[in-house]
């Protein structure tokens, strides 16, 4: 029962877990969709958080750019400093992270701390 | 984010209180905005955080000190499901999945049921009684499933004097030609009548339980975002 109650709640999931990981001691960071542009598979607001250990709750695109956001993630988490993140769509370099969708994303990845 | 803000965000959403985090991207500093006060600290236009906080959209805006972003939490569109019967029980278990929030209503002995709908939310009432307490609004579908017009009818009656975004009724075409005279009867006019989506649910073929409330779910997000 426990599981249909916390779905027809209004929480959001991502920031339920990212607050349970804090409540746990664990060193948390969140990323956020702030801007998109053409067919970007998630809307402005959408969240991942990141654990310390690199586990994540949530996503920021179709799966393609997630790995790259974990990466800065656990920096923001090591430097306690907030960061913007900009991915468009890949170009030549096929070993580029970007959004083979042919969208534009704009992300804030920030340290949930104290 | 302070752990503080993050900690705040998640009680008010359990809470059911829409609020709004407006962040600055330059240096990272937030507010944490409850729909009902205003907005003090980031120089933000009271108007632009009213019309986040209504239409629950993100975006960026523009303040003398650098861009911040508005990220409204609105509570979750309603979907109220009068009729306990086999095709609210499978939107019961889908709806939540995509994101809505579901009340079920059934007057009738042995329908509305914590057995048949673990986790639900259900009223043992008549939708006349029922609808008057749940505030329907226009972040609230009314999707009627009895096929019985004792019940259905008073809760259409109801859906159609509300700004629900989404109303549907169970019933063949003939029953809904019944019903339009039904209700029609009752003063409501061919564009009121027109709000009610009948046969109910998008045209996939649908023939289970399970399949009618994909059909049926899939109209309502249709109504919420197109």
């Amino acid at each position: 029962m426990d599981q249909p109650n916390t779905r027809n709640s209004n929480a959001d999931p991502v920031l339920a877990q990212a607050a349970e990981w804090l409540n746990e001691g664990r060193r948390v960071a969140l990323a956020t969709v702030t801007r998109t542009w053409g067919s970007a598979p998630r809307r402005a607001g959408s969240h991942m958080a990141i654990a310390a250990n690199g586990d994540f709750s949530g996503s920021v695109s179709g799966g393609c750019i997630e790995g790259a956001v974990i990466e800065t993630a656990l920096d923001v988490i090591e430097s306690g400093e907030p960061r913007t993140m900009e991915f468009g769509v890949t170009n030549e370099m096929a070993w580029e992270v970007g959004l083979a969708c042919g969208g534009r994303v704009h992300l804030f990845v920030e340290p949930v701390a104290g | 984010m302070r752990a503080a803000i993050l900690r705040r965000l998640v009680e008010a959403q359990k809470a059911g209180r829409d609020v709004l985090l407006a962040t600055r991207l330059t240096d990272g500093v937030q507010e944490l905005i409850e729909a009902r006060n205003a907005p003090r600290r980031l120089s933000l236009d009271a108007a632009q955080v009213g019309d986040a906080l209504r239409t629950g959209e993100s975006g960026m805006v523009e303040t003398p000190e650098g861009a911040v972003f508005l990220r409204p939490y609105i509570r979750a569109p309603r979907i109220i499901v009068v009729g306990a019967v086999h095709i609210a029980q499978a939107l019961v278990a889908i709806a939540p999945t995509a994101g809505f929030r579901v009340t079920v209503l059934d007057p009738r002995e042995g329908f509305a049921t914590a057995e048949r709908f673990p986790g639900a939310v259900l009223l043992r009432q008549w939708p006349d009684e029922a609808m008057a307490t749940l505030q329907l609004d226009a972040r609230t579908a009314v999707v009627a499933l009895t096929h019985d017009p004792k019940i259905d009818d008073p809760a259409l009656v109801a859906a159609l004097q509300s700004d629900a975004f989404y109303v549907g009724a169970l019933g063949s075409r003939k029953t809904q030609g019944a019903r339009r005279e039904r209700l029609g009867a009752l003063g409501f006019t061919a564009t009121d009548l027109d709000r009610v989506h009948g046969p109910i649910g998008l045209p996939i073929g649908a023939r289970t339980p399970e399949e009618i409330a994909v059909a049926v779910l899939a109209e309502v997000i249709v109504a919420l975002r197109l």
